[in-house]
């Protein structure tokens, strides 16, 4: 590899060509500060639009100020990297953009954690000049099921965009307009509603700004708690364990299962229970439904159309319908284990404990900001009444209990209510890319071949490479399956299954780069995979912990359908657990 | 969950089509394929950026931003008489702007819209090369030299 010899700071420095400034003068442990540039480096994903020039350096024999992150280092320079020089451009840079900024960081959802605010901390700065002179320029505030668009609080670093177009290939966000008008939007300027926009919340979770944020449903939750005519209760999904701690400080990948069911009990409510235990119950809807194509597909029937495609997801169930929907017919008709929750806690569970539907209030944790559309969605309410009333994510849960001034870090451990809380590995394992397909095999091996497993663990189903394969025998029988994260990996999959090249039995597909661990509502992770890693070693630790691993071993499972569900795929479950896709995308009509 | 509806006629959508098609439909080439469609349609509304973006598989978010970076593209359709009033230095000195300012409110228009009816549509260009006549003001193909705020209402009349 070609080098290059350098100088910053007087020191020298040796780098392969092709490395900027910034990354050379972070090896010799000298950090220049940077706002719009975002490396994910496991994703091989740079943004460096050179837009906001904090980082700029003085190069000996350049007449301007060099913005270090997109700034290459060439044989010979000499570079200067914090002159009172730079440290004067620095703070002038910085005045500027907060010139054109609002100051409600009191009431800002980022406030803490918001990168211009911890940067204008560390350049010193104590008023803002020139405001007197312009007014700021303003940006209709956009709010849809998911997220909150506060363009007058965008920087214009465009990281959206880039996690948008490049690793969801959704494109819904694009820069437009210039000077003081330039905005990220959608098409036309419409609002993100009317956008192909999937929730996924990858944005909101690089925007380092208040510009890009979920609605916050943690006053609604609030009040039903303190209604006492409510019932309320609440279901976790597997990944809030693996990450809730970072937001007390903890290590990634610290689980705090049993403190957050503490927590959740000192907040108030009536039961705390599990979304794994709605994951077994995917499982067994599921992977029942996967057999069944199997089987019929072996048998030679042309309607048994495979591969089948996990529907778990929501963000990824809306970029299907937007992108695939002549393919509407594949992926399986079982709902989310949110939403199959909620169904059967308003039906079975309120009967259980005679409340009426309307007094239940069902709220979910999750990960994720495509489930507060999810909940939303017209076929999840019976009567006006949703299946699923509030949904928060990770991050608000955390603010929640710190505002209830709940000590997280030292609460003794409590259990999850029985009956809608009692789980098994498999469910824990939904959390992390790769872990639905696991569970489904788990349980559909022994459905299918009456035998018992001799070992549960299929390491080659986990990991985090992008786009995954792995054949796993049935006892003779090799069900090749495939596994995408991210929607840019996905969409590499469904192309294939387009064209008829695909060769799957079964994909699983989830939004985020690394699964519901990875999702747009947890703390934030800045691109450091690292911390994905971390928690998806917590999922599957608690996983080897559980004493049952198998969905279709769960007791409360067995239980429900006894009593309730019938069998899987039955005719109930169908009507409660399943649902059907709608065809989203535009349609050319010709004017006559 | 709301579908947008484009309507444009067949022959338009097979035009688009046509543009994009003696382009490779390369999205390398949007820019010179969104200047195509603009001298047909005399705008780019959105459903013709829908319609290329269908083609050229470039979401319609990315050419959105595309149309409204370039100065040259416009998303509004002219009006049957084109207004258009010189910003060059030497109109600006002699007042161009009180001209503009003028035109803004008499047709109740700002820069680059149309008015209801479709009649006029209002426009700011840079040096025309006519400064002996600044400030200059064009409708359609016809010069008008010397312009005073003034003489405004008289111009419009001629349209009427
Ligand atoms: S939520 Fe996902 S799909 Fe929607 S704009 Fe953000 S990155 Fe794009
Ligand atoms: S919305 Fe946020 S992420 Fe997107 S450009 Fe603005 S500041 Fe950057
Ligand atoms: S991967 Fe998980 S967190 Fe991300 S959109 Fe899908 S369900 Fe939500
Ligand atoms: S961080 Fe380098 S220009 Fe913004």
């Amino acid at each position: 590899m070609e080098t290059i010899k350098l100088t910053i700071d007087n020191r020298a420095v040796e780098v392969p060509r092709g490395t900027t400034i910034n990354k050379a003068a972070r090896l010799l442990g000298i950090e220049i500060p940077v706002l719009c540039y975002m490396e994910l480096k496991d994703m091989n994903i740079e943004n460096k639009p050179a837009g906001c020039r904090i980082c700029v350096v003085e190069v000996e024999g350049r007449r301007n100020l060099a913005p270090s992150c997109a700034t290459n280092c060439e044989e010979g320079m000499i570079v200067r990297t914090h002159t009172t020089r730079v440290l004067n451009a620095r703070r002038t840079v910085m005045e500027f953009i907060l010139s054109d900024h609002p100051k409600d960081c009191l009431i800002c959802a980022k406030s803490g954690n918001c990168e211009l605010q911890s940067m204008a901390h560390k350049l010193g700065i104590r008023e803002i000049p020139g405001q007197e002179i312009a007014a700021m320029s303003t940006y209709r505030l956009d709010t849809s099921p998911s997220i909150i668009r506060d363009l007058d609080k965008c920087i214009m670093c465009r990281r959206c965009e880039m996690m948008c177009n490049e690793i969801q290939t959704v494109g819904a966000l694009s820069a437009v307009n210039r000077g003081f008008m330039a905005a990220v939007a959608p098409a036309f300027e419409q609002n993100l509603e009317h956008s192909t926009c999937t929730y996924c919340g990858q944005c909101v979770a690089v925007c380092p700004t208040g510009a890009l944020t979920e609605v916050d449903h943690t006053p609604d939750v609030l009040r039903a708690l303190a209604d006492p005519s409510k019932t309320v209760i609440v279901q976790t999904a597997p990944a809030v364990r693996a990450a809730l701690g970072e937001e007390f400080g903890m290590e990634p990948g610290t689980l705090v299962t049993g403190k957050m069911v503490s927590a959740l009990r000192a907040l108030g409510f009536d039961y705390v229970f599990d979304t794994d235990f709605a994951a077994d119950l995917t499982i067994m809807e599921e992977g029942t439904e996967l057999l069944d194509r199997l089987n019929r597909h072996l048998s030679g029937d042309k309607s048994a159309r495979l591969p089948i495609l996990t529907s778990c997801c929501p963000g990824w169930v809306n970029f299907f319908e937007y992108y695939f929907p002549d393919l509407k017919e594949v992926p399986s008709t079982a709902k989310s284990p949110q939403q199959m929750f909620g169904a059967i806690a308003k039906t079975y569970f309120a009967d259980k404990i005679k409340v009426n539907r309307k007094d239940l209030v069902v709220v979910s944790i999750m990960p994720c900001l495509a489930k507060k559309y999810e909940c939303q969605r017209e076929e999840f309410s019976t009567d006006n009444n949703r299946d699923v009333d509030f949904s928060i994510s990770t991050r608000e849960l955390a603010a929640f209990i710190k505002q209830a001034n709940i000590d997280l870090n030292n609460l003794e451990e409590d259990d999850f209510d029985a009956p809608l809380g009692e789980s098994t590995g498999a469910g824990v394992i939904f959390g992390a890319t790769g872990g639905v397909i696991e569970a489904a095999v788990r349980t559909a091996y022994e459905l299918q071949t009456g035998k018992k497993l001799d070992r549960l663990d299929f390491t080659e189903l986990r990991g985090l490479e992008g786009v995954r394969e792995a054949t796993i025998d049935f006892d003779g029988l090799p069900v090749r399956i495939g596994i995408a994260h991210g929607l840019g990996n996905a969409r590499k999959l469904l192309d294939d299954v387009r064209s008829g090249k695909s060769q799957f039995h079964a994909i699983e597909v989830m939004a985020c780069p690394g699964g519901c661990i990875g999702g747009g509502g947890q703390p934030l992770h800045h691109g450091n995979s690292e911390i994905i890693k971390a928690r998806a070693a917590a999922i599957y630790a608690e996983d080897k912990k559980k004493p049952l691993r198998k969905s279709h071993e769960n007791p409360f499972i067995i239980k429900l359908y006894e009593e309730f569900l019938d069998r899987p795929n039955s005719e109930k479950a169908h009507h409660l657990l399943h649902t059907h896709y709608f065809e989203r995308k535009k349609k050319i009509v010709v004017k006559q | 969950m709301s579908s947008i509806k484009i309507e444009l006629r067949q022959e338009d959508i097979e035009k688009i089509r046509e543009i994009c098609s003696s382009f490779n439909k390369d999205p390398q080439e949007l820019i010179n394929i969104l200047h195509k469609c603009q001298e047909h349609f005399g705008y780019l509304p959105a459903e013709v950026q829908e319609v290329v973006s269908n083609e050229l598989d470039v979401p319609v978010a990315k050419i959105y931003g595309v149309v409204t970076f370039y100065s040259f593209f416009t998303m509004t359709p002219k009006g049957r008489h084109p207004i258009s009033i010189c910003m060059g230095t030497a109109c600006y000195v002699r007042g161009a702007e009180k001209v503009l300012d003028e035109f803004k409110k008499e047709l109740n228009l700002q820069v680059g819209q149309t008015t209801t009816d479709g009649k006029f549509s209002l426009s700011s260009l840079r040096c025309v090369g006519a400064c002996g006549l600044a400030p200059v003001v064009l409708v359609g193909d016809k010069t008008y030299g010397r312009v005073a705020p003034d003489d405004v209402r008289n111009i419009l009349r001629e349209y009427e």
